[in-house]
């Protein structure tokens, strides 16, 4: 296992604590209670019961059998996260941190959201516990995906449109750090994905940490061995941590990140971190980020508003810096492609995010041999994206 | 010695914040010398940056304004350089951890040195992360300044015992910006801060009335004031420097008096 990170939260020369003063003591309170709740059995079963009963786990490894014929190579398997409720893997790291935030005393959870699938969650989790609710979303968004807009509504969360920036997800967390700065006494800042400041990238990998446990009994289950290669996409990059996680210390495994490339990595218009930025500081973080020579943070770009963001998961950097994941680009019209091929293929629509992975799994899986396995986490389901799809493709369909 | 202990030799300090490039490099140093010739002890120059999360809306438009007409780091430190020819009165820039470590935190801080600045202020560089830059900080004689926040608390007396020329004290919770109402207990915050060092403390965060003013630096060494000045930059855009002139007197009269 990669162990904890030494020195608040540093994977390598990553991670860190790069916030206001005034949300110091707001961290350190986070992370003693984190440890607490971490020890104690109390919790953890407390927990389970939620992901088990209300979520849904364990969620499926599905063996895509016609897609393994179909491309001719590795024998594919999926991992379901699209199956859990409110249909992504965002439920596993909510329930925990909800669940944390009430031990804590806090009240009111705020969260920022790219697709909506993060605010949902938060929204659900918050419905659940009986506990209030505000979401900040890019404005660009909000349109991209009204859907999810109106289910956290549905589900009594506020939802607070971002028009700052680019009004996407950079900007929705940026504001979702500053009204926790102006909020700390009853409000925990529910953060979807393993990026900003420690304890944050820790805590929620740990919650996510489910996916890749599940992979590896359900593979041993079914194949009686590990995968050689685990492929998930990646944005900040908390589904991609989660089903890496436990293979991390079997060197046998291939762990593919999937970023999203949009028009290009050759273009201004990419949302692909660690394939086109630099090191840098922001959002709490030490990472990799896009960014111009002045630091000045790039204004990303991804048909996927999961996956654009101009940063990635301080984990994640180490892990690439020390060679042992590999992060790779898939672009708009390849990641609309998959979404596209799988449903005709397997009967399920995948979110926008991960057909990313999907995308880079058809190409790589006629690469390998029949005995390969790989398992490709389908981090939630697509609905939420089909009237964008369509719109891709030309075509305008009324919700 | 730090030339920041001068900007506290005048008694109780002014210290207007200036977003450089808001709305072009000219603005930005007419508005420096109206502010120096009209009694500001300490001035905080902003280097734009593309997500100021510490900052409320005010400070954010003016972030993007300069940005958008073209400013960058190099550009700034250009206009330092000509500034310092004239201008003595301490100075210090506000920016973001992410510009200083972009540019490389040791050519940052030479030429902070080189051109005259006196401190550096990074509120998203909290005690625990301050190894990043305090040494080279050391190393160019630029005073990197804490900040102290309403919810340090315990957390005082290890910021003010390592702290560099002067203590920064939000006064709120939140982002910066004009507010009506200052409820934070400051006067024990000081107090904290004066039993471990002897740095003298500023008070910043939602100050914009002479009242405020006086009243902040009444139970501080000095009050800051950002969004107050900005307003008047985003209002009279290339005639604001006269306007920052005429407030940066009615505070300072404020504050002496």
């Amino acid at each position: 296992m990669t162990k904890e990170p030494q020195n608040r939260g540093r994977f390598g020369i990553h991670g860190g604590q790069y916030i206001p003063e005034t949300l110091m003591n707001a961290v350190i309170e986070l992370e003693e209670a984190y440890h607490r709740c971490k020890e104690d059995p109390l919790f953890q079963r407390e927990l389970e019961t939620l992901l088990n009963d209300y979520a849904g786990r364990p969620s499926r490894l599905y063996f895509a059998e016609k897609m393994t014929k179909e491309l001719g190579g590795a024998k594919i398997y999926l991992k379901r996260e699209d199956l859990n409720h409110t249909g992504a893997h965002k439920i596993n790291n909510v329930l925990g941190q909800a669940l944390l935030a009430k031990k804590m005393g806090k009240t009111r959870l705020i969260a920022e959201t790219g697709a909506g699938q993060h605010g949902v969650a938060t929204a659900t989790a918050a419905a659940l516990m009986g506990m209030e609710c505000v979401v900040f979303m890019g404005e660009e968004d909000t349109k991209r995906q009204a859907l999810n807009v109106y289910r956290m509504k549905l589900l009594g969360a506020e939802v607070i449109p971002v028009k700052t920036g680019t009004a996407t997800l950079k900007d929705a967390v940026s504001e979702a750090m500053r009204e926790w700065t102006s909020r700390i006494s009853d409000t925990h800042y529910c953060l979807g994905s393993v990026m900003g400041p420690h304890p944050f990238p820790t805590i929620v990998r740990d919650f996510q940490a489910v996916i890749s446990r599940e992979i590896k009994e359900q593979l041993r289950e079914k194949e009686g061995c590990l995968p050689d290669a685990v492929i998930a996409c990646v944005g900040g990059g908390s589904n991609a941590i989660g089903s890496f996680y436990h293979f991390i210390e079997d060197k046998e495994v291939a762990l593919i990140g999937c970023e999203a490339a949009g028009r290009g990595i050759d273009s201004k218009e990419t949302a692909a971190t660690i394939n086109t930025g630099s090191l840098g500081i922001f959002h709490g973080m030490k990472s990799y980020f896009c960014q111009d020579e002045y630091g000045q943070i790039a204004p990303v770009y991804s048909i996927s508003a999961g996956l654009d963001y101009p940063g990635v998961g301080p984990e994640h950097a180490y892990l690439h810096d020390i060679g042992r994941a590999k992060y790779v680009p898939v672009t708009d019209d390849e990641a609309v492609d998959a979404f596209e091929y799988l449903a005709r293929t397997e009967g399920i629509i995948p979110a926008i995010e991960s057909a990313h992975a999907v995308a880079y799994a058809m190409k790589f899986a006629p690469t390998l041999a029949k005995e390969n396995i790989i398992v490709v986490t389908l981090s939630g389901r697509g609905d939420k994206d089909c009237a964008a799809i369509a719109r891709y493709r030309g075509e305008i369909i009324h919700e | 010695m730090s030339k920041i202990k001068n900007a506290f030799a005048n008694g109780k300090a002014f210290i207007p914040f200036i977003t450089c490039g808001d709305p072009d490099l000219e603005t930005t140093a007419a508005a420096v010398r109206a502010a120096a010739e009209n009694g500001a002890d300490l001035i905080e120059l902003g280097i734009p940056f593309s997500d100021p999360t510490a900052e409320g809306p005010v400070i954010q438009g003016a972030n993007i304004r300069a940005l958008k007409s073209g400013t960058t780091t190099d550009k700034i430190f250009d206009m330092v350089r000509e500034l310092r020819k004239d201008v003595t009165v301490p100075m210090v820039f506000m920016t973001y951890a992410n510009v200083v470590f972009s540019y490389g935190a040791e050519r940052f801080l030479a030429t902070c040195q080189k051109i005259g600045m006196d401190g550096l202020i990074l509120p998203d560089l909290p005690f625990e992360e301050k190894n990043e830059f305090a040494p080279l900080c050391e190393a160019h004689d630029v005073d990197l300044v804490s900040l102290i926040a309403p919810t340090s608390k315990q957390r005082i007396a290890m910021i003010a015992r390592e702290a560099k020329g002067f203590l920064y004290i939000v006064s709120s919770l939140g982002v910066t910006g004009v507010r009506n109402e200052i409820q934070t207990d400051l006067s024990s915050m000081v107090q904290s801060v004066r039993q471990n060092t002897e740095l003298p403390c500023a008070i910043g965060f939602g100050i914009s009335t002479p009242e405020q003013a006086r009243k902040m630096s009444g139970i501080s060494d000095g009050a800051i004031v950002g969004s107050a000045i900005i307003k008047l930059l985003e209002k009279y855009g290339k005639q604001a420097p006269k306007y920052i002139g005429e407030y940066v007197k009615s505070m300072k009269t404020a504050i002496v008096a």
